[in-house]
């Protein structure tokens, strides 16, 4: 139990030191973003809102640093990310709420799923090492290195086209209003398969590749061949004793990968227009709109820190020698 | 009379050390990738003299085709891709070469001392680099990279070397603290050795392997990294990259209007040089680790027609009739 303690601790830790970086990063900012902020909403803004955006970008030059930093983290708490720029009078808050259920769907469905399908596969191909399962490697060196993106790129070219099954942009048909019937739920899946495809090849590989090495530095471990020298069968060897030991290193390797990989799969939203915060990061980028940019750093911290701690009981669930230790 | 059996030995000694040197380029998969690599980098280096158009410069013939004049064709202004790909070699390779020195160097510091020193001081630097581990970098680059005034080449490669040197200190902990113990360091130790000399003379070079491949490790992600703030039109303050291709074919619908070749080569080449790279990562790994290595051929054809899966530990009996399964026998 201790462990679980610790890594809360590191967990919460590494939250307090993101929120920290997105305090101070804006403070370095050159000129007044909100003067040109204001400038551009034609004295829409309450003077509430001007104040809260003064406090976000610590231009409030009457608070000292420490103030400021109070006060910035008070604004958190209530969920005060500041206006959105770009989806100007939205709160940022409010936008994220309406980005982030796709991206948790699309890439957190199969994010999962690569881990899992790549797992497999290099179990099988590190198991049967010296046959035609090698000649995989090559093949998934080179995929594990094509930029998401690109490969989103190519799938659009490829396989969309005025009269192709899959759509090239969007979540769902946009003559349709977002309800749980049959007809919408179709049309998300359908908008959701390329992107998802294009995400679950890329990450597979790479998985493939770590698993396989794992595998065939565990098969010649002894206690496999007394698996073998039992007389248990070659499956049963395979999964029960080689895979489990050799699946330890995956799951942290899982845990610790999940930044890069997130960030990866946010531009394949942008290739796909998918309306995620991948593409609200890239019109966010686009129009400068800090407010968005931070509160979406945020938010993708936030989640792959929970991540993290998934896959922390997991493998928690996976290694005795963890729990004997508490 | 003691001259002679001295070069006697001597000589037999010095072949394998020769053979050992080798071993490493020897090692098919580390030599394509080096010659992968060194075609990149002599193509970084010459790219701007040999490029056929300047890669910025507008031209007559739009959104052409892959012709003889154009080798990749053109983009919506009738500027040359293959001029821009070319070109942009320089940028990928210095901010891929650059930020992994500087990462390189950051976690030998962090990673070394924190791994050889004791206490709260080590615990700290360790914090902090799974800190840096778990933050999502591309966010993270995103808003640094917002705020900066100016964001040519060099301070894009100084961003990523600062911000990803993590993955390679925890490696270089973990090894530096399990050197620490070793008999020949606490040998050194009690004969009095100075604690840099330690780490210089008895420590890093054990970690040598563990440095090539954190190295190699960081280009990877600094090209990809670059790559993809280009993509989303961060960094591309005038400087041709691999990126910034992508950017415009994007940004200009390339798709929609059937221009396959404005993205396709720059993505070929991103892919290549990756690969190149991870055949080198894969040949240092297989160089430390001798498991890895390729097996060749395991599936061996018994007299009887069955085939046998040789594996460590095992010894097959190749004809044996009274065991028609051609099971493996310990």
């Amino acid at each position: 139990m201790s462990y679980l303690l610790k890594r809360i601790a590191f967990y919460l830790f590494t939250a307090w030191a993101a929120i920290t970086i997105n305090f101070f990063i804006p403070r370095v900012i050159p000129g007044d973003p909100v003067q040109a902020l204001i400038t551009r909403s034609r004295g829409q803004m309450t003077s509430d809102a001007v104040q809260s955006l003064y406090v976000l970008f610590g231009l409030d030059k009457d608070a000292s640093l420490v103030e400021q930093y109070f006060t910035y983290l008070g604004q958190l708490l209530r969920g005060d990310l500041g206006l959105s720029f770009t989806y100007f009078p939205s709160p940022v808050s409010q936008v994220l709420g309406d980005g982030l259920p796709w991206t948790l769907g699309l890439v957190g469905i199969t994010t999962v799923l690569g881990f899992l399908i790549g797992t497999a596969l290099g179990t099988g191909i590190g198991w049967r090492r010296g046959s035609w399962a090698d000649a995989l490697i090559p093949v998934t060196t080179f995929v594990s290195s094509i930029p998401y993106f690109w490969l989103g790129l190519i799938a659009i070219a490829l396989l969309t086209g005025p009269d192709s099954f899959f759509p090239a942009s969007g979540a769902y048909d946009n003559g349709l209003v977002p309800n749980p019937d049959l007809e919408f739920v179709g049309s998300v899946l359908r908008h959701g398969l390329l992107p998802a495809f294009t995400i679950l090849i890329s990450s597979m590989a790479g998985w493939i590749l770590s698993m396989r090495n794992m595998m065939v530095t565990v098969a010649s471990e002894d206690y496999v061949t007394v698996a073998h020298a039992k007389g248990l069968s070659d499956r049963r060897v395979m999964v029960s004793y080689a895979a489990r030991n050799a699946l330890l290193p995956n799951v942290s390797g899982f845990a610790l990968s999940l930044g890069f990989i997130v960030g990866g799969t946010l531009l394949v939203e942008i290739v796909f227009s998918y309306p995620g915060l991948g593409l609200q990061l890239f019109q966010a980028v686009g129009a400068k709109d800090y407010p968005l940019m931070q509160g979406i750093f945020l938010i993708i911290t936030l989640s792959v820190l929970l991540a993290n701690f998934l896959a922390d009981v997991a493998y928690l669930a996976l290694d005795p020698r963890t729990r004997r230790e508490g | 009379m003691t001259v002679v059996p001295t070069t006697g030995t001597a000589t037999p000694v010095a072949a394998p050390v020769k053979r050992r040197r080798l071993r490493f380029v020897a090692n098919p998969k580390a030599t394509t990738g080096l010659v992968i690599l060194g075609f990149f980098a002599l193509l970084a280096i010459i790219g701007p003299w040999i490029a056929p158009y300047d890669p910025s410069g507008r031209g007559n013939d739009l959104l052409q085709g892959p012709s003889a004049a154009h080798w990749f064709g053109t983009t919506h202004l009738g500027q040359d891709i293959f001029s821009q790909v070319v070109v942009g070699t320089r940028s990928v390779m210095v901010v891929g070469f650059v930020a992994g020195l500087v990462a390189t160097v950051l976690s030998i510091l962090v990673g070394v001392t924190s791994g050889y020193l004791a206490g709260a001081g080590s615990e700290v630097l360790s914090a902090l680099s799974n800190v840096f581990l778990v933050l999502p970098a591309l966010p993270l680059m995103i808003i640094i990279t917002s705020t900066l005034p100016e964001t040519g080449t060099l301070t894009i490669a100084l961003v990523i070397g600062f911000t990803s040197w993590a993955w390679g200190a925890r490696v270089l902990r973990a090894q530096t603290l399990s050197l620490r113990g070793r008999d020949y360091v606490e040998a050194a130790r009690a004969t009095g050795e100075k604690t840099w000399r330690i780490i210089l003379f008895e420590i890093l070079p054990n970690l040598t392997a563990v440095i090539a491949s954190g190295f190699v490790g960081t280009v990877i992600f600094a090209v990809t990294l670059e790559i993809t703030l280009a993509f989303i039109g961060i960094g591309a303050g005038g400087d041709w990259n691999w990126g910034t291709v992508l950017y415009w074919a994007q940004s200009q619908q390339a798709l929609a209007q059937g221009a396959w070749w404005w993205f396709v080569p720059a993505g070929l080449a991103i892919a290549l040089l990756g690969t190149a790279l991870s055949l080198v990562n894969f040949g240092i790994d297989e160089f430390v680790s001798p498991r890895l290595r390729g097996g060749g051929k395991t599936n061996v054809k018994t007299a009887d027609g069955h085939t046998v899966r040789m594996r460590v530990g095992f010894t097959p009996v190749l004809a044996h009739k009274t065991r028609p399964e051609g099971r493996e026998t310990p």
